[in-house]
């Protein structure tokens, strides 16, 4: 789920408007954008790329050069399970699933159909993937050198909003990132954040983790079951202390309810895991500084 | 969260047996329906949430006039943050045995579950060392169309289950048939949770589901049938209501510090901010996305809040652009004048052209981060309100 800038990458409803806007910057900042899908508009090209009527249409053009690496889905909530089927149809294995508001039992379907293809879906209601420096699939300001630059930490947060904050507390420290992966805001998710960590963990260019998480689900209690065996140091900040219980903050995930998704929970497994959490995100920079100092 | 009704109504187009009972508004419904049904009653506060019988709101009422006493009690007053504007009056049952059986989805592996204990009519928590719980993959259900149903109750009649007939099926067989129909109301209502606490087995013989609690994927309502029959029942005081309404995400929590932050994951954090430098978080409100063009009533609704002294805007942006989101604040600040000091932090994209529009159109400084941002909200007084109000 770390891609660098040789990854293929088709645009699912390439034609709409944000998809055009980023799709451009996606190529700006040096993603490798290969063509685009929308089954009305088949045939045609935009922004210079070919538009296909399906993945499958994609893939078979794609036969003579290299394979389709990642679909990212600039889809209505109402169309991305037929987008994802498509997709996986076609054989793509990594799947940036952005959309908002896809029913939670159209997400169990298209994340069985994912296991069954042996494919991954990030997200939904994820900002996406950056690998500073290389490539972005997404909607995550990766050309902002504010908030991105090349570096050794990696970053793995439910939400686009605070991974940004964080991100550019750690560049304004001048911490550059290896890798961004946002795992997404809803309840049932492709990717788990624990996935997310172990993939970091198995990534040579990064040397430190930043974990953000937030109230809600067993996410971060899973994640800490892979960070009790890194090697490589985590801090973890934690959003949502303050939220009180039986409310959605915002995420449809964000919800405390019963004794499941408190943030004691969560503070306490990373912790004994060996996570260092914080309380506020800008301690994250000084957090990982030490971390890093301490490991080296 | 359904309502016990509607979710017991739900139920029983799916063929559950649930007992005889009467949706009642005012006291006098509940004499004449503790009448009709003769015998001892249950009246049962009608909110959506859990532990009502802890917190008084179900009570067994042996005669009519208990009854009345209890729907007096209970019709108009507060039951945690609901007002009670509706009371269940139901036939009461001779219990033999209570069990637990809920569908619902694992929030560790994101599956579809089973939930299922011999024991039942306690707080699901107790029961962690009875519970037994399969996975079931939803696709081997029949489809909708295979097995239509409505959720209007009128027009449908219980099916597949024939608890109230004479020759009654052994409890086993009854208990086999609502595992089932539990799993396709889940599966064609498209919930998040159908739990029967307690499934009850009475001395009749009939297994009946005693209550019903039925939460529903507020993403799928478009195409639910007859989806317009389960309102969007979001709890909260009438400000969430309203923002709701305006398709604003707002939660009041309280304290004095108002907060306008984009995202759910950067709102939360700057409410936990707040806190975490010794003030108190006034509310949760996002404002990213679209709802930049929602300015001015967001604002609104925050200044409407009670005791507000200081607002603090944290914009980080990425998807959404900060100079999108500033110009909708600084048009909203302006049309509205409040009185309090407002602090800025901005960050991100478009956060260069933001800063300059808070500088140009308010004559104030943005702050450099959102730490500082948050610690002069926490620190305002009325100095640096008025501080604040000479720069204009």
């Amino acid at each position: 789920m770390i891609l660098d800038r040789n990854a293929t990458v088709l645009v699912h409803g390439i034609t709409g408007k944000q998809a055009t806007f980023w799709t451009e910057q996606m190529r700006a900042y040096g993603t490798n954008v290969i063509g685009g899908v929308n089954p009305k508009r088949a045939g045609e090209h935009h922004l210079e790329l070919p538009v296909y009527g399906s993945a499958t249409e994609a893939m078979a053009d794609r036969a003579s050069g290299t394979a389709i690496d990642a679909s990212v889905f600039f889809v209505p909530a109402n169309g991305a399970r037929a987008a994802v089927d498509d997709a996986l149809t076609a054989g793509v294995e990594l799947l940036v699933v952005l959309t908002e508001f896809i029913p939670v039992h159209d997400t169990m379907a298209m994340a069985r159909s994912a296991r069954e293809a042996g494919a991954r879906i990030i997200g939904p209601n994820t900002a996406g993937i950056v690998t500073p420096g290389e490539c972005f699939v997404g909607f995550m300001p990766a050309f902002n050198p504010a908030v991105f630059t090349p570096g050794s930490v990696g970053v793995v947060s439910r939400s686009g909003s605070l991974g940004t904050l964080v991100s550019l507390e750690l560049t304004r420290n001048g911490i550059g990132q290896s890798a961004f992966i946002g795992v997404g805001g809803d309840p049932v998710s492709g990717t788990s954040s624990a996935e997310a960590v172990q993939a970091l963990v198995d990534h040579d260019a990064t040397e430190a983790i930043v974990l953000l998480g937030e109230i809600g689900g067993v996410k971060e209690e899973q994640a800490a079951e892979i960070v009790a065996t890194s090697t490589k140091p985590v801090v973890a900040y934690l959003a949502g202390a303050h939220a009180p219980p039986g409310k959605k903050m915002g995420h449809a995930g964000a919800i405390v309810s019963g004794n499941t998704g408190t943030y004691a929970s969560k503070r306490k497994a990373l912790q004994e895991a060996g996570a260092v959490v914080v309380d506020a995100p800008w301690q994250v920079p000084a957090a990982v500084a030490e971390t890093t100092t301490a490991a080296s | 969260m359904l309502l016990e009704y509607e979710g017991k109504h739900l139920l029983e187009s799916a063929g559950i047996a649930i007992p005889d009972h009467k949706v009642a508004q005012t006291v006098d419904e509940v004499e004449r329906f503790a009448t009709e049904l003769g015998g001892p009653v249950a009246v049962k506060a009608q909110v959506p949430a859990g532990g009502r019988g802890k917190a008084g709101g179900v009570v067994i009422a042996a005669t009519v006039s208990e009854a009345i006493r209890a729907a007096n009690d209970m019709l108009g007053s507060m039951l945690g943050e609901h007002r009670v504007d509706a009371v269940l009056v139901e036939q009461a049952v001779d219990i033999a045995e209570e069990w637990y059986l809920a569908a619902t989805i694992d929030p560790a592996t994101g599956e579809p579950i089973l939930m299922e204990s011999d024991r039942g009519g306690v707080e699901v928590e107790a029961l962690t060392d009875d519970m037994r719980i399969t996975r079931f993959d939803p696709a081997d259900r029949p489809s909708p169309d295979a097995n239509p149903q409505s959720t209007n109750p009128q027009s449908t009649k219980p099916q597949s289950t024939k608890p109230r007939s004479a020759d009654l099926e052994s409890s086993e067989a009854q208990r086999a048939a609502i595992t089932n129909a539990v799993i396709d109301v889940f599966v064609h209502y498209e919930a998040l949770l159908v739990e029967i606490n307690p499934l009850v087995l009475t001395r009749s013989g009939h297994v009946v589901a005693l209550d019903a609690k039925v939460e529903l994927d507020e993403s799928a309502n478009h195409r639910r049938p007859d989806g317009e029959h389960w309102p969007n029942r979001s709890a909260g005081t009438e400000r969430e209501k309203a923002a709701a309404e305006l398709g604003l995400r707002l939660i009041e929590l309280g304290g004095d510090i108002a907060i306008l932050a984009n995202g759910a994951g950067l709102t939360m954090a700057t409410v936990d901010a707040v806190a975490h430098c010794g003030g108190r978080p006034a509310n949760f409100l996002e404002i990213g996305g679209d709802a930049y063009t929602k300015a001015i009533p967001a604002l609104e609704l925050v200044l409407s809040l009670p005791g507000i002294r200081s607002l603090v805007v944290n914009f980080c942006g990425a998807f959404a652009r900060c100079d999108v989101m500033t110009s909708g604040v600084i048009e909203a600040w302006k049309a509205l004048t409040p009185s309090i000091p407002i602090h800025f932090a901005i960050s991100g994209t478009g956060a260069d052209e933001a800063r300059q529009q808070v500088r140009n159109e308010l004559g104030l400084e943005p702050y450099p981060t959102m730490e500082d941002a948050v610690r002069a909200a926490v620190n305002a007084d009325d100095e640096t309100a008025n501080d604040a109000r000479s720069k204009q």
